[in-house]
């Protein structure tokens, strides 16, 4: 067992109930980024280059500081959290709970067959053999997620203009 | 070739992977289920998403398949896209109710 893989893990377990427990929002944005951070980790560990870098632009850089900068923009802080009532809160740490035990139930008895040690290929996760596998078999589907991101860039611009009189919809 | 198995992959086993995916995503729902806050609960469906990507990962590196992790790839430029626009609603709704608390909104719950 590599300790490396039981550190990240237990980092990115706790982080992940801080970012749930945090009563400051900033607090919970600021364990969301270590839990990608370690996630990032993960994915070194796992020889996925690509994917760890990725991670970390795109998901520790672009979309958290959009997380961080509307909670600011907004002005959210302790004082304004709402909070559910505690009865509401016991439900949903029971509902979530149980969840994870039928998960794990489900999946104890399960044995995933492991790596194959004569076909098995480290190199997969370079960015190389991906932007080849890539740009050949995934052509398509990567214009098309091009697409969906102009699409999205366009909607949030529409969304976030402000239009005259006293409700902007 | 001159490749040597990580040593992730030659001592954890695939399954525990499975578990810790599985844990990631239970924190995840239990998030969306105990905060009232709109942002955190959005932060709670990041979390929920980067569990699969973890599996999917997990999945890919130990089976040498390179699919799963274009698949990754894939779910991130969707999540980027999906917190864009997520976000411009949840600032647009605050500019008009002055608040991000769910329970506010139900004017759409039966």
């Amino acid at each position: 067992m590599s300790p490396l893989f039981l550190f990240l893990s237990f980092v990115a377990l706790l982080s992940a109930l801080g970012v749930v427990l945090a009563k400051n929002p900033v607090h919970s944005v600021l364990f969301l980024i270590l839990t990608f951070f370690t996630l990032s980790g993960h994915y070194l560990l796992l020889n996925a280059q690509f994917l760890a870098a990725v991670n970390i632009i795109v998901y520790a850089g672009a979309i958290m500081v959009l997380f961080l900068f509307v909670i600011m923009f907004l002005n959210l802080n302790e004082e304004t959290e709402p909070h559910k009532p505690a009865l509401a809160k016991f439900a949903a740490a029971i509902a979530g709970g149980s969840l994870l035990l039928i998960l794990v139930a489900a999946m104890r008895n399960v044995n995933p067959v492991g790596y194959d040690p004569t076909s098995f290929d480290s190199q997969i996760g370079m960015v190389d053999r991906l932007g080849l596998v890539l740009f050949q078999q995934y052509a398509l589907p990567f214009e098309l997620a091009s697409i969906l991101l102009l699409a999205a860039m366009v909607g949030s611009v529409m969304l976030g203009k402000r239009e005259t009189g006293e409700r902007n919809f | 070739m001159d490749q040597t198995i990580p040593e992730v992959i030659r001592t954890v086993p695939l399954q525990y992977y499975v578990f810790f995916a599985s844990a990631l995503f239970a924190i995840g729902v239990t998030g969306v289920l105990v905060r009232r806050n709109a942002i955190i609960i959005f932060m709670c469906v990041e979390l929920m998403l980067n569990a699969v990507n973890i599996l999917l990962t997990a999945f890919s590196a130990y089976r040498a398949d390179p699919n799963g992790q274009i698949f990754v790839f894939f779910i991130m430029a969707v999540a980027a896209a999906e917190v864009s626009v997520g976000l411009g609603i949840i600032v647009m709704i605050y500019r008009n109710f002055q608040t991000t608390d769910v329970n506010l909104l139900s004017r759409l719950k039966w």
